[in-house]
């Protein structure tokens, strides 16, 4: 894993899942005071762990990653733009934005030390989902057609962090700022939620042309 | 859609979660001592309840915890939701409907 990505040739062939339909992202986002925007993050640095938090194991790794989640929708925030989500009480994923593949795997090699001979589990789970950034002030509404749990500021409130289903597909479903959600849907998934996303905001376009009315 | 209320998580919409059957059905102390048909009995027999029902549900696109759940199967009313490894609040299930005893009693009709 180390010696691929530290591959400068590897790292310019590399593909993201949805990078497909960034034209179609591009064209599909609304602005304004309806507008929606949505486009792929490619390539960040994700990394499963499994881990009991208020176990050593479990304080060893959070110094690393800046402290652990002790709680549904919990996200803690680390060095170098690092954050870790809360999955499961003992089940959390550490998201860093990518560097250009420079370093790569050296988060894991550093959790996989941390954890030591302990029980628990720290995988290099990078390529497993990518990230789609729908934001806007429509952002939420789109969201909501196919989404069941509670999007409402009171109850998920910017910086939250769910696992959820959006349109029948499993995600985990970050809010990173009032008007802005990063949606983690596995790699083979990128395709159809892209195109879903694209599709629930097809209305808000719609409205505000001129054409319409 | 009914909402579960995850203990972890709280509460979720239905399709999220996975049905697991009933619950409190104790692995057998000595497994090696049962008959055949009192092995078939631990894997394969169940309740089948009309009202208040112990059972077991997995949270499974959230967190993918397992726990347990006291629902009428009448009126899908949630009456209670407990983790793993707890018992159903007193007096909510009555005796000899949420577990599996070990004389229960074989199907009419079935070979001793």
């Amino acid at each position: 894993m180390v010696n691929t990505t530290a591959n400068t040739e590897v790292r310019g062939l590399r593909r993201s899942p949805a990078a497909h339909l960034w034209t179609d992202f591009a064209v599909g986002s609304v602005a304004g005071e309806r507008g929606v925007t949505l486009r792929e993050i490619p390539f960040q640095t994700m990394v499963g762990i499994r881990v009991d938090p208020s176990s050593e194991a479990g304080r060893r790794i959070g110094t690393v990653t800046g402290g652990l989640p002790l709680a549904c929708g919990n996200v803690t925030s680390g060095p170098s733009g690092l954050a870790v989500l809360w999955l499961g009480p003992d089940e959390f994923l550490a998201i860093a934005p990518d560097n250009g593949g420079v370093d790569g795997g050296i988060l894991a090699a550093a959790l996989v030390e941390a954890l030591g001979e302990s029980s628990g589990q720290v995988v290099d789970l990078s390529s497993n989902r990518t990230t789609l950034e729908l934001a806007g002030p429509s952002a939420r509404d789109v969201l909501e057609k196919s989404c069941a749990a509670d999007l409402h500021p009171r109850a998920f409130a910017p910086g939250t962090a769910i696992t959820t289903e959006i349109g029948k597909i499993p995600v985990v479903l970050w809010k990173t700022g009032p008007e802005t959600f990063q949606i983690f849907p596995r790699a083979s998934f990128a395709d159809h939620l892209g195109r879903w996303l694209l599709d629930g905001m097809g209305e808000f376009a719609a409205a505000g042309s001129p054409t319409w009315h | 859609m009914l909402l579960f209320s995850c203990p972890n998580c709280g509460p979720r919409n239905e399709t999220e979660f996975h049905y697991g059957g009933q619950a409190h059905v104790a692995y057998p102390e000595h497994p090696e001592e049962l008959s055949d048909r009192q092995w078939a009995e631990y894997l394969f027999y169940r309740q089948n309840t009309k009202g208040l029902f112990a059972e077991r549900w997995v949270h499974s696109t959230g967190c993918r915890k397992w726990f347990n759940m006291v629902r009428d199967t009448v009126s899908y009313d949630i009456k209670a939701v407990y983790r793993m490894g707890e018992q159903p609040p007193a007096g909510l299930i009555p005796a000899g409907t949420g577990s599996t005893s070990p004389t229960q009693h074989a199907p009419e009709g079935a070979k001793p």
